[in-house]
């Protein structure tokens, strides 16, 4: 692997940049594998380099049906943050922002984590009881969160209107400084860079059509591009779950809906972190290129359509132009969907399933992307000792039968 | 925008209307009797089908009634719609 470095950039600039090579191999899959991991988004992708790197395993494959990053890697509003209720999911989200913190090194890519903070706004005299709260359940298990008054607000975001006579007047929130936001590409790149440096076939356009289960144990996956074998396979498709999952005879807690997001045109520093506001379900930043980064809430029906509709959308820019009165000359650039696979408790579900050799990565629903890291670190581990990380241990299928649900949805009022 | 032909109120845009998730599920015939797994199926496991899914809607801002919906999730087409009663769906469940 070519090491990225100001001294590479400079040697490769006085070449004319013409010595680069490309960051991973096309690799054509081989007939047997002992791992392989369906889908190469930021999951698969970080699930396929921890084994390597953590586990040794050296014939693993990463199959994607498009390109790599192409699904919600490459559709999500980026924000990573730890600020969760239980312990059950910040223990693990804390764990997917240390890794994120020191990623950029770990990988030798530049993921551009850029830690501003994010702040969560209450409306009413209730939220300001819920959200100190939360805060002080996250402080009790030492992670930052700190309340903020109207006044602070207004000093941290000078454009958002704080007026008493506002549509949605704002009596306070509270901030995780070390939350913030990287660039999701890298991440999806970066791990890919360093899974094939570690040997990992990232083998693109190889859709899954079936996965070979005989005697409860799984022996391989059928794709368009050949049979190919494995000892152990992973799932890591997001939206498309319950559709690959019943290629396997499982059934899935899953409801798979379009979540949109949107940018505007380019403008000058005006919003230093995230600002979420669970009332009218918006958030937003600013990228480092002067879009505003717009979100909200999810469709409200089921849709594999990668493309969202008008009534959510509609929704989040009324939500957004009432707290930024400002915004309302903003030209919308871009907007685009991804599928999400929403669990009953807004938990995801990880770990093993009643197929031998067969894991689960699924139910990441609208905020997948923070938990790249751990979530890949955690599999891998579950995936080489056949056990369940203890991270990811409150996380397993069977949480809905036994009724130990980690209902963040009820807890925060925020999906994972 | 969906356009759903209600049978009562005629094409309306989706505003209108409120998703009230799958026809298909049917609550265990003697709850008390039921293990936690089959409680599970029902209350959680989907089948989230990638196509055609017949769904319960409610005209909810209209005449209020329970429809019954076939929906391709993938297309948004929407290829029948009848009222709930009819198809023989109970509205809750």
């Amino acid at each position: 692997m070519q090491r990225y470095s100001f001294w590479s950039l400079a040697r490769h600039a006085l070449r004319g940049h013409r010595t680069w090579q490309p960051a991973w191999r096309d690799a054509q899959p081989k007939d047997a594998y002992e791992v392989v991991i369906v889908g190469g988004g930021g999951h698969g992708l970080a699930t396929a380099y921890y084994l390597a790197r953590n586990h040794g395993v050296r014939r693993i494959a990463v199959l994607e049906a498009g390109w790599l990053g192409g699904g919600n890697t490459g559709r999500n509003t980026t924000v990573i943050r730890s600020n969760y209720f239980y312990p059950a999911s910040t223990n693990f989200f804390e764990r997917s922002l240390q890794l994120y913190e020191g990623l950029g090194k770990a990988l030798n890519f530049n993921v551009m984590l850029s830690q501003r903070g994010v702040l969560t706004l209450a409306h009413t005299p209730h939220q300001m009881d819920m959200l100190t709260r939360w805060a002080t359940s996250i402080r009790m298990q030492s992670i930052d969160a700190e309340m903020m008054s109207v006044p602070q607000i207004r000093e941290y975001v000078p454009l958002l209107d704080t007026s008493a006579s506002a549509r949605h007047p704002i009596l306070g929130g509270f901030i995780q400084r070390r939350a913030g936001v990287a660039r999701h590409d890298a991440v999806a790149w970066g791990y890919a860079r360093a899974a094939d440096d570690l040997g990992v076939d990232l083998v693109q356009n190889c859709e899954v059509l079936d996965i070979d289960v005989a005697g409860g144990q799984v022996r391989g996956v059928l794709t368009s591009r050949g049979k190919i074998g494995a000892e152990k396979v992973a799932l890591a498709v997001a939206g498309h779950s319950s559709v690959v999952a019943r290629m396997a005879g499982l059934r899935l807690p899953i409801v798979s809906t379009t979540l949109q997001a949107m940018v505007s045109e380019p403008v000058k520093p005006i919003l230093d972190g995230i600002l979420i506001s669970p009332t009218v379900h918006a958030y937003v930043s600013q990228s480092d290129r002067g879009e505003i980064l717009i979100g909200g809430r999810a469709d409200g029906y089921p849709s594999y359509a990668q493309r969202g509709t008008l009534p959510a959308l509609q929704d989040t820019v009324n939500a957004l132009v009432n707290l930024f009165p400002a915004f309302s000359r903003l030209k919308l650039m871009r907007q685009w969907a991804g599928v999400v696979d929403v669990t009953p408790d807004s938990s995801p579900v990880i770990g093993k399933t009643p197929v031998q050799g067969l894991y689960l990565s699924a139910g990441w629903g609208t905020g997948g992307f923070k938990a790249i890291p751990a979530g890949g670190e955690t599999l891998a581990s579950t995936i080489a000792h056949d056990r369940p990380h203890p991270l990811i241990e409150p996380f397993g299928l069977d949480r809905f039968v036994t009724g130990h649900l980690v209902d963040e949805g009820a807890a925060a009022g925020v999906d994972h | 925008m969906l356009r759903i032909h209600c049978p009562w109120c005629g094409a309306r845009d989706e505003d209108e209307f409120s998703y009230g998730g799958p026809a298909q599920r049917r609550r265990p015939a003697d709850p008390a009797q039921a293990s936690d797994a089959a409680w599970a199926e029902h209350l959680f496991t989907r089948d989230n089908a990638r196509g055609v899914a017949l769904e319960r809607w409610r005209h909810t801002f209209g005449c209020r009634q329970w429809l019954l919906c076939e929906r391709n999730t993938q297309s948004h087409e929407i290829t029948r719609v009848e009222p709930l009663a009819a198809a023989g769906v109970r509205p809750a469940a």
